[in-house]
């Protein structure tokens, strides 16, 4: 561990001003809290709002898990993998089941999450509404009154242009009932797993300073029409390394001539599969 | 105010500085009833228009609005989101500008479905059937249903800025100048929609208008305003045809007889 930083990088004051806002997110499910964000020894985009929330949740006992993209061996999950097992000395592993804290960027991990786990999700834009209100006065006020017609007719406009609502990621979900939520860049494949989940869900942006919470056992519904269902969408393939066909998959371009591989993008949970012997 | 009135006004008053927007107005709207404000140009009609409507507050005075259950609301007490839900559904604003109401980056189907989705219908099929309903009542081609209305010409935008409007089947509309800045054959064409479709669904409209041929096709009662009173009112051709008021005789003479 190296010496010269508080444990977790940032300083008490700091944790404690940032677990006040996740109380009020906590108790209020869906509703954006905001914080006084700090600079990160990382840039704007690469999720300085899940590190701090990581940091403000830490204790010596965890066991932090960090992926990408699903993947644990990618540039930003490794980087912040190896920044807390620096700065708070706390073990650090890649096995979803060992992980007490999940911190993510675009995916939630395909085993099922646990009572007692907390997932923190890196959020670019927390405000679902950002690109139909321009104004943030305006959609706080709506936020406030449960006004989201508007969030339909994006819907409704999806449908009548290409036949089916064409948000693959980031697609927005009521909370509790009440608030409409971003649940962050995850692809829509994963929105079932925000439903009712046994672990503590928090959401940190960090260039918009915005904090928001699911508690355990909270209703998420993703927005869709009685006659135009919320459907899942995942590539028609099994994967090409353990031959999963439930997972999330990437396509990765293997030579010029077409050629093309369908992998797992939960890296964990693919290698699980093969040491338990499946191959595709 | 009676048991029947729809919105009534009491001294309504309104200064923007040291000028007199309003001083002392009433007013009285009955179900069905077209009312048409008419003055000329900072006589106060729109800042009326505003007041009535809940988004402007007065200095003094108070206007009364009665629900379709017949409680009656203070409309400047009312609490926010009530006077908001209010405009979504029973209450409807037509502007001068068309593009200030619609959006102009959703089609115009989505445009007159963004009430009924705003009410919580969930039903694509069902909000599609409503809105091309309506397209078809307002005489814009249905085949143009699912274009954005920045393709549309001035007189189209106006009439789907009225089906947008009256989709969710208003009481009270409030419309600021629904026809001016369109040439005259376009003008003729969208008033008799206007007064077609009043008279079909029973609205009552609080029109303002400086045109008095407007108020006198579509207005049963008309309030003649000048420097934010109200110098004459009664029914529309009584007024226009009788003018007893010095401005008002002034307003009808200086009408270009056709």
């Amino acid at each position: 561990m190296t010496t010269g930083y508080n444990f977790a990088y940032l300083d008490e004051q700091t944790k404690r001003m940032i677990r006040r806002a996740l109380l009020k997110a906590v108790a209020i499910p869906g509703h954006q809290v905001p914080f006084g964000g700090r600079e990160m020894p990382l840039p704007y985009g690469w999720g300085t709002g899940g590190i701090q929330v990581t940091a403000a949740v830490l204790g010596q006992h965890d066991v932090l898990k960090v992926i990408d993209q699903g993947a644990d061996d990618t540039t930003n999950a490794v980087s912040i993998r190896r920044f807390f097992a620096r700065t708070a000395g706390v073990a650090t592993t890649t096995v979803t089941t060992e992980a007490s804290i999940i911190q993510t960027r675009h995916r939630i991990p395909e085993t099922p999450l646990r009572a007692g786990q907390i997932i923190v999700y890196q959020v670019p834009l927390p405000e679902p509404l950002s690109k139909l209100e321009p104004s943030r006065a305006e959609a706080a006020r709506m936020h406030a009154l449960a006004e989201y017609g508007l969030m339909h007719v994006k819907l409704y406009e999806d449908i009548t242009r290409f036949g089916h609502v064409s948000i693959s990621y980031d697609y927005p979900v009521m909370v509790n009932g009440r608030h409409l939520m971003s649940p962050s860049p995850i692809p829509a494949f994963d929105n079932p797993k925000l439903h009712m989940s046994p672990a503590l869900q928090l959401f940190g942006a960090g260039r918009e300073k915005r904090l928001y919470a699911i508690p355990p056992w909270t209703e998420v519904r993703s927005l869709d029409f009685d006659d135009h269902p919320f459907r899942l969408t995942r590539a028609p393939h099994e994967c090409g390394l353990c031959g999963a066909d439930d997972s999330y998959l990437d396509e990765v371009v293997t030579d010029d001539q077409g050629s093309r591989l369908y992998v797992c993008s939960d890296t964990d949970y693919c290698a699980t599969r093969r040491e338990a012997g499946h191959g595709g | 105010m009676a048991d029947d009135t729809l919105l009534a006004a009491r001294g309504l008053s309104l200064a923007f500085g040291r000028v007199q927007a309003l001083a002392g107005v009433d007013a009285d709207l009955w179900p069905g009833e077209v009312l048409a404000i008419v003055g000329e140009s900072g006589s106060g009609k729109t800042t009326l228009l505003d007041v009535l409507s809940g988004r402007l507050r007065p200095d003094a005075g108070v206007a009364w609005y009665r629900d379709p259950d017949g409680a009656l609301h203070d409309v400047h007490a009312m609490p926010q989101p009530k006077l908001r839900a209010l405009h979504r559904s029973d209450w409807g604003f037509v502007r001068q500008n068309p593009r200030d109401a619609l959006r102009l980056g959703v089609t115009a189907g989505g445009n007159v479905g963004e009430r009924l989705m705003a009410q919580g219908n969930r039903h694509y099929g069902g909000i599609r059937d409503v809105a091309e309903n309506w397209l078809h009542r307002v005489e814009i081609d249905t085949a143009r249903m699912d274009d954005l209305p920045r393709t549309f010409s001035g007189g189209m935008l106006q009439r789907l800025q009225i089906a947008r409007t009256l989709v969710t089947h208003p009481r009270l509309v409030f419309m600021d100048e629904p026809i001016g800045g369109l040439d005259v054959s376009v003008q003729a064409r969208l008033l008799d929609l206007i007064r077609t479709l009043v008279a079909q669904l029973g609205i009552a409209v609080v029109l303002v208008t400086h045109d008095l041929s407007v108020a006198r096709l579509l207005a049963h009662r008309i309030m003649v305003m000048q420097r934010g009173r109200v110098v004459e009112s009664g029914l529309t051709d009584q007024v226009l045809d009788d003018p007893h008021h010095p401005y008002t005789q002034l307003l009808v003479s200086s009408v270009l007889q056709a």
